[in-house]
This record gives structure tokens, sequence and C-alpha cells, in this order.
């Protein structure tokens, strides 16, 4: 069996799958379902300042998009930080953690961007005898029109400025969250960094609008007829997510800084990648509001399963596997030629890749044989896009085949010949240089 | 054609001999990988999920489910064998239709349940193919309990004992384990020799031993067992057979159905199995369906099964109804046997009389007509073969309370032999699985 244990800047957990800052951390009712469930530790909902709590609307705070059968794919939030009392909060988690010492407890902090405002806090989350605490740089709704979150998050300089007193006034560890809405993700990632941060910790929720009302002109979530953007999470998001994770696992500047990976996590499929990719653990929150906390049980049963089957003993022996084959797509070999295959055994004849690459790609798949009914790529054609594989509902019907060294591309008549050549010294490229240049 | 098709009385061969296999192949052939992706994606994962309420194991079908979907079997086979280790008989023979997929939400929404039972044959046979075990005994508690009957109830019961860490010896009267898995079971719903792989599967955790030909009330009584074992589990099933009490009844070619069913899982050879010509049953249960339905199949010119009440009062679901007259089976109501009609020493046929509701009550017309037929089979209820041997009993049944206790404080009872529950093999499972958590808190002193 699979050791799926985890230890992240320092702090042990049963499991990697921790739930994100939240409405499933808000408080000790829900986090202690959680554990009990099996989750590995929590980030409690972001605690603010002293004093009276925010309040939130009260209309609806969540819009989504779907895919067939309605099966949620991304929802988008305009939920603020905790609205209950801090003391009421912290003697919870104090109580939570004492009740659950194997399971990590993270507390999410936002308070203004001054000094004594982070150290008026500290010392009381430290009290709690929470693992660690968690910045959040990251909400992009409301907070931030209050010059916190991601008003905070866009500006290496606070974020840097910030770290630093949260070192000073504290021994935790810090994990710094990060949010998306910025062009260049490095750059916050290395002012954390710069400030003495142990993690940073992302993504965090993307602006956005997830639909009109046709009839009241009003967006969604509809608050008596008007919508601001929200913060969009869930499965649509993990492809930018994990980009981004990659981004700062394979900079040099914090190259083997620890990453929290976040962001549409659902599967242990998810989680498995966001770890290949760099991550140290992961963190859940729209998965589990979809579906309840119950989904644990698939991840830790199927990461181990996976585990398993590829001989990896603990999650240290794939971590960061994938970060080496992230590289720029002026590295990319042109010579590597694949083309589609069809099995025509699993093919069930819904037409979807010919009608795909016919009316938008290259027109390489043939809808006819002998008078029949047949799907087929024409080599002659095809590109090797991958794009009917995409669009088949048959999973491994269409696969891409590498064409092998001594073959002929039938496209383009050229003999395949199994060297590495690139951008750099393509005789296309206007900057092209003499000696190739190879990935890193 | 066959020579002997259309042969009077009771004969063999009566089909080519390719149409044997093609009859008693797999009822529903099982999903590809494919069919159990798309089918699992119709999942809605629902919260306290109706169709978990009405798995009388009560396994947690969209848990299970979702791991289908997500690419992950062997943690959807772990998490129906943690509930019901015998999963996958269950997969094949479970009335689904009147179980979990009667409950689906999507029955409600669309008339098209989530095929549970093939996606959880799906898992199940993946895991069992490769021999995935996820049981590990517990330590050696030194405790010993009989088991009589290696049934679905005995199996069960033992498994769960193993897993606790006691040694289990089972005793069961007949040449093979499995109880009516082995010899019960319609061929079509169990095919190549499935049950005695399950048996293997079952017992695969260790520390149980079958001893096969022993009979409780013959080789051993139940006061010895009590004496020399830890604790008794009786899972001995109703080995016995209603009479007609009609006329002629004892009349060659009039057979058991449940006797002809277990001649019929242990053939060989099909074609030397002789049938009816046409053949009449009586009976409106899954016995008497799946009497009938064999008889077709064997090469049975008619079968004609006859039923004493109305159509909503069969047991035999909807689903094996359809599946009876799919198959050619005529089946006719209110009608019961008065007269078993002999000519010459054999059959020739059969009268009944007409019935009708008089006050609540079931009387007979007196109106009568005769069905022409060469063989009867009677599948009007099995009964308990066994006077109890000292435990209390009640309608027929060994008394038991909620977690399987008779009125003897050693001895527990589970499966179709015991009160509670509908006679089915998943009953049979959780009975007997509850049972062994009961003894187990008894010897461990909880
Ligand atoms: C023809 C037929 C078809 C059926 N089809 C279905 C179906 O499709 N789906 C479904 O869910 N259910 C079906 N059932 C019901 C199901 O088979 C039973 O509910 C189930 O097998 C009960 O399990 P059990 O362990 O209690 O008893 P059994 O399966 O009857 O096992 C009892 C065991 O005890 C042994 N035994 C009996 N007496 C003694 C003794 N004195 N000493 C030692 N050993 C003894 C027997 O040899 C046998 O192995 C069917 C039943 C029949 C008769
Ligand atoms: C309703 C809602 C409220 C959130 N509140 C917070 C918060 O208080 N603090 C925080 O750091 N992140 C908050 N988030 C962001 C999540 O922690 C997480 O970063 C984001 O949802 C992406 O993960 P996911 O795709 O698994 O949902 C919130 C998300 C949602 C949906
Ligand atoms: S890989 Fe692209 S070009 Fe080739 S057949 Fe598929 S869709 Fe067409």
């Amino acid at each position: 069996m699979a050791d799926i244990r985890n230890t992240f800047v320092g702090i042990k957990s049963p499991n990697p799958f921790w739930l994100a800052s939240a409405p499933p951390t808000d408080k000790a009712y829900n986090v202690e379902r959680a554990f009990k469930a099996g989750w590995g530790g929590v980030v409690w909902k972001t605690l603010g300042e002293e004093g009276p709590p925010v309040v939130n609307v009260n209309g609806p705070r969540y819009g989504a998009i779907w895919g067939a059968d309605r099966r949620l794919l991304g929802l988008n939030n305009i939920e603020l930080i905790t609205d209950r009392d801090l003391y009421k909060n912290l003697t919870e988690i104090k109580q939570v953690k004492k009740n659950w010492p194997d399971r990590a407890m993270i507390v999410s902090i936002m308070v203004p961007c001054e000094e004594e405002s982070w150290k008026a806090i500290l010392p009381l989350v430290e009290a709690t005898e929470a693992d660690g605490i968690e910045l959040n740089f990251g909400c992009p709704h409301g907070m931030s029109e209050r010059g916190m979150g991601a008003a905070v998050g866009q500006v290496p300089e606070y974020i840097e400025m910030v770290v630093r007193w949260c070192k000073q006034y504290s021994r935790m560890p810090v994990i710094t969250k990060l949010t998306p809405n910025i062009a260049d993700i490095r750059k916050p990632a290395r002012a954390a960094k710069h400030g003495g941060t142990d993690a940073v910790s992302l993504i965090n929720t993307i602006n956005s609008i997830t639909s009109v009302n046709l009839d009241t002109f009003s967006p969604e979530p509809s608050i008596d007829g008007r919508g601001s953007h929200g913060g969009y999470c869930g499965p649509a998001v993990k492809p930018i997510a994990l980009s981004m994770v990659s981004e700062i696992a394979r900079d040099p500047d914090t190259y083997g800084l620890p990453i929290s990976g976040i962001g549409g996590v659902t599967t242990w499929r998810d989680a498995a990648e966001f770890l290949a990719l760099g991550a140290g653990n992961v963190q859940v929150c729209t998965a589990a509001m979809t579906y309840g906390f119950k989904i644990v049980e698939e991840m830790i049963s199927g990461l181990s399963n996976w585990m398993d089957s590829k001989g990896h003993r603990t999650l240290d022996d794939f971590a960061g596997r994938a970060v080496r084959n992230v590289t720029d797509w002026q590295y990319l070999n042109l010579n590597y030629i694949s083309k589609a295959r069809i099995d025509q055994d699993l093919c069930i004849k819904c037409g979807r890749c010919h009608i795909a690459c016919e009316d938008t790609s290259h027109q390489a798949i043939m809808k006819e044989k002998d008078g029949r009914r047949h799907f087929e790529v024409m080599d002659d054609e095809c590109v090797g896009c991958n794009l009917c594989v995409n669009v088949c509902p048959v999973d491994d019907c269409i696969t891409m085949e590498t064409l092998p060294v001594g073959a002929i591309d039938e496209r383009t008549g050229r003999i395949v010949n199994g060297q590495y050549a690139n951008w750099t010294t393509h005789p296309n490229n206007p900057a092209r240089k003499e000696v190739i240049e190879p990935a890193e | 054609m066959a020579e002997a098709r259309l042969q009077e009385g009771i004969a063999p061969a009566r089909l080519d001999p390719a149409d044997y296999a093609k009859n008693f192949s797999d009822l529903h052939p099982p999903f590809d990988r494919h069919e159990a992706l798309v089918e699992s994606d119709r999942c809605y994962f629902c919260y306290d999920a109706p169709c978990m309420n009405a798995c009388p194991t009560s396994i947690d079908i969209p848990l299970f489910i979702r791991e289908i979907s997500t690419g992950n079997p062997e943690g959807a086979a772990a998490t129906i064998f943690s509930q019901n280790i015998l999963g996958g008989m269950c997969a094949r023979v479970c009335p689904t239709e009147q179980l979990c997929e009667e409950a689906c939400v999507r029955e409600e929404a669309e008339g098209k349940p989530v095929k549970i039972g093939l996606l959880q044959r799906y898992a199940t046979d993946i895991a069992m193919d490769r021999n995935l075990q996820f049981f590990t005994r517990r330590e050696s508690s030194g405790k010993h309990i009989a088991v009589v009957g290696a049934g679905p109830a005995g199996l069960a019961c033992a498994h769960r004992l193993a897993l606790h860490g006691h040694r289990v010896t089972i005793y069961d009267g007949r040449s093979k384990p499995g109880g009516l898995n082995e010899y019960g079971i319609a061929s079509y719903k169990s095919v190549d020799g499935f049950a005695q792989a399950e048996v293997d599967y079952v017992t695969a955790i260790g520390g149980i031993n079958i001893e096969q030909g022993k009979l409780l009330g013959q080789d051993f009584s139940l006061a010895a067992l009590a004496d020399s074992y830890d604790a008794v589990f009786l899972g001995i099933g109703l080995g016995g057979v209603n009479a007609l009490r009609a006329e002629g009844e004892d009349a060659p070619g009039v057979d058991n159905a449940v006797d002809f069913i277990a001649e019929l899982r242990q053939a060989t050879d099909l074609s030397k199995l002789p049938v009816g010509r046409r053949v009449v049953v009586i009976g409106g249960g899954m016995t008497a369906v799946d009497a009938a339905v064999q008889s077709k199949l064997l090469g049975a010119e008619e079968v004609t099964l006859v039923y004493r009440r109305g159509k909503a009062q069969m047991n035999a679901s909807e689903f094996e109804q359809d599946l009876a007259a799919a198959k050619g089976v005529t089946i006719r109501h209110w009608l019961a046997p008065k007269r078993v009609i002999v000519q010459f020493g054999t059959v020739t046929g059969i009268e009944l009389s007409y019935m009708q509701l008089r006050d609540g009550t079931l009387t007979a017309t007196d109106a009568t007509t005769v069905i022409a037929c060469d063989q009867v089979f009677k599948a009007i209820g099995q009964t308990l073969a066994s006077d109890g041997e000292g435990v209390e009993l009640a309608g027929g049944k060994i008394a038991v309370d909620r977690e399987g206790r008779t009125s003897n404080p050693k001895v527990w009872a589970g499966g179709d032999c015991a009160t509670g529950g509908d006679d089915l093999t998943v009953t049979a499972v959780a009975e007997g699985r509850d049972a062994a958590e009961s003894i187990n808190r008894m010897l461990i002193g909880l």
C-alpha cells in the first residue's frame, strides 16, 4: 500500500488533501465533519480584524456554468471573508485542533495593509496552536475594494512587506496565497519569497461573470437587478492553476519554494497532476461544495491505487516529476511527427471527429468507405493536431501515434530523421541562431 | 431441426447442440470499459442516496460509481466488498428493479435508472479476475465458530467472523458449497462456474474451513455443536418443498422445480437433460419463473406458468414476468391445481380450478379447465427442513431478533431459514454479516 502521508513546510497530515479557506472551513461544525470524513487538513475561512465582522449580501452569492447533464464545471462567488466574530473563530480553531492533533490546521488571515493590524492578530492566532497561517492576498471582490485581498496581491512590494511582518511577529510557518488576477504570476511569488514566506498557495479565484440574465440584463448572481464580478473556481480553472503552479515551480528565482496547489481539484487525478507539477499538497473547495466531504474517500483510494500501480511508495517518489518537462514553445521538437489513429473496434460511429476536422481543421478524416459509414484518418492530410482525439466521446478510441524514425510523413513527403530540431534554428525564423539551443 | 423437438413425454435433446450454449449464456452481458464509463457518468452522486438505502447490504453505491467514473474500479470493488462480500453474485442475481434501481432518482426522472447491478458487476469482476484481496484478518482471537450451511448467509457470516480474527468451520450437507448460488440461481444469471470461483474468493481471507457432506440433524446435533464451539450460526436455507395438495401429485412427471433447477445447474451436458414437450409450472415466485424459463430454453414446446392469484400479487418482479413472457412462457392467473391427470402411469394433463377472492379470501369456484401436459413442476414455496433442534420457530422459520440471535444464547441464524427479510441472496448476505458482528460483540465482551 502506498504511503500518502504528507509533510508541507514541516506540517504533517495523513494525506495531501486539504480543504481550502472557504465556506467548508468557516466553523467548527463543518471542519469537524470534514475531519471525520478523512480530510488531511484545512485552511480555516479567512479571519479579519477584531471588531464588527464584515457582512455578506443577503441574496445569491453564487453563479455557475454546467456541462452536459448539468454537471457543475465552474462556480463563481461574491462572498467575503468570514462574517463571524474573530474570538468565536479563534476559540473554535483551538478546540478543533485539540480534537484532531494529527490534522493540519492553517488559519487564513486578511487584515489591512498596516503593520499594527498584523502585529495585533498574529499572537491571537498563534495562541490557538494552529500549525500555520495563510495570507489571503487573493480575494478578488469586495475586500479588494477596501484595499485588501487581491488589491495587495497585485502589488509585489506590498506582498513582500506583509510577509516580512508576519515572519517578524510570529513563529508560525507562513503560506502566501496568490491571486491569479495578474499578468505574471512569478512576480508576486518572488516577492513573497523575498519577504521570507515558507510557501505559496495558488490559485485564489479569478475575476468572472458567469452569465447575464437576458430578461433583466443583470449579471448573475443578481442582487436586486445588479451584479458584481465574482471569483471563479471549480474544474474550469484547473488548467490555469496548473500553468501558474508550473511557472513558479520552474522559475529559477523561486525554484524549490513549497507550493500548495489550488484550483479545480475534483478527483485524485487532478491532485496527482498538481503534485507532479511541483505542488507539495493540494487544497480543495468547489468539489467539496458540490458533492460534500465524502469525495475525499475517492481521492485517497484513487491516489494510493495509482501510486501502487506505478510503484510509487511515497508522495516524494513522483513529486515534481513533470516540472522538468515544461518548457518554452521555441524548444519543442519540430521533427516529432504524430498522426491520429481511430480504433475501428471502439468507434461508435458518431462522426464527431470527422465534422470537427472537416469543418474547422484539415479535412483529414474520411466519413465513408465502400459506400458505408466509416471514419478513418488520411495520413496525407493529418497535421497531428489532436483535435479529433479531444472531441471523440469514447475514451482511447482515437489516439496519436508517433511516426518512427525512417517512416515517411505522407503529408510532407519527408522522412522522419529522429534528430531534435526546434524553432531557434528554423530557416523560417528571422531571428534564427547558428547553433541549436536545447531546452533547459 | 433436432430429432426430439416434438417428441411426446419427457425427453432429452430437444434442441440442436449449438442452441444450448446460446440459450444458457449470460442474461445481461457484462459492461465493457466504455459502457461502464458512460453509465457511471449518469450517476448524480446523490446525498443520502436512495439506492443505498434500498440495498439490503447498504453498499455505498454513489461512491463506488464515482470511483468507476474516475478510472478507479479497484477502489469501487473495495467499497462494494466492504459491505457485501458476495457483491459479485448479487450484481448478477439481485432483482435490482425492486431494490437499488427502483430507488434510483433517474428512475423517477426519466424512467431509466443507472444500471447499478451491471456497474457493480464491472467493478467486482475486475477485482475478482485479478484476485485482488482487500481485507486482512485481525490477530487470532482463539475463538472457533461453527457455521452450518455454505450458502450466501453462511459464507458472509464466515467471512466477517474470519475478518475479526476468529476461526470458522462451515458444515454443509451438499457436495459443493455455495448453497442456492450453486444449486438454485438460474443458469443464465451465473455462468462459467462463478459460484465456485466466488466461494474461493471469499474464503481466501483465511481461517475458514468448509466440510461438505455434513448434515446437521444426521451427522451431528445442534446441542453438540453448541457444546464444542464458542458460537453457532445456522444458515441452512429452506430445504423442504410445499405440497400441492392435489390429487395425483405423486405421479411420475410431477417434480419439484428446485430439484429440476439443481439438476440443470449441475448438468455438464444440457442435451442429456430431459424436459417435457408441454410443461406446466405451478407457482408465482422467482423459482416458478426460473423453472418455466429454463424449461423453455431446454426446448419445451409449450410452457404455462399457472398462479392462483393475479399478476400484482406475484412474487416474481415485473422484470422477471416480462422475461418469462419474452422467452415464450404463457402466464395464467387465478388458476389453482385440482387434479393431475394420469394415463398409463404418466401425466397427460392437469385440471385447474378457477379462483376468486370472496370477502378477501381466496376460494375455488366450480369452474375448471384442463391444460394438456407431460410434466408438472411444483414451485409453491420452500419450507424449513428442520424442526429447529430446540431453537424456537415462528411462522415455520427459526425465530431471530434483529441481530440474528435465536432463543439459544449460543446460536444465531440468518438467511432464508430465519425470520425477517425477503428470501433473497442479498438479504441472506446482510443477515449473515450482521449476525457475525453480533457474535463478535458477544465474544469480545462488548
Ligand atoms: C430457484 C431459485 C431461484 C432464485 N433466484 C434468485 C435470484 O435470482 N435472486 C435472488 O436474490 N435470490 C434468488 N433466490 C433466493 C436465494 O437463492 C436465497 O434467498 C438465498 O440463497 C438464501 O441463502 P441462504 O444462505 O439462507 O440459504 P441457501 O442458499 O439455501 O444455503 C443453505 C445451505 O445450507 C446447507 N444446508 C441445508 N440444510 C443443512 C443441514 N441440515 N446441515 C448442513 N447443511 C445444510 C445447504 O446445502 C446449502 O448449502 C432463488 C431461490 C431459488 C430456490
Ligand atoms: C464561496 C467561496 C468563498 C471563498 N472564500 C475564501 C476566503 O475567505 N479566503 C480565501 O483565501 N479563499 C477563499 N475562496 C477561494 C478558495 O479558497 C479557493 O482558492 C478557490 O475556490 C479555488 O479552489 P477550487 O477550484 O477548489 O474551488 C473562496 C471560494 C469560494 C467558492
Ligand atoms: S489530428 Fe487534427 S488534422 Fe489529424 S485527423 Fe485529427 S483533427 Fe484532423
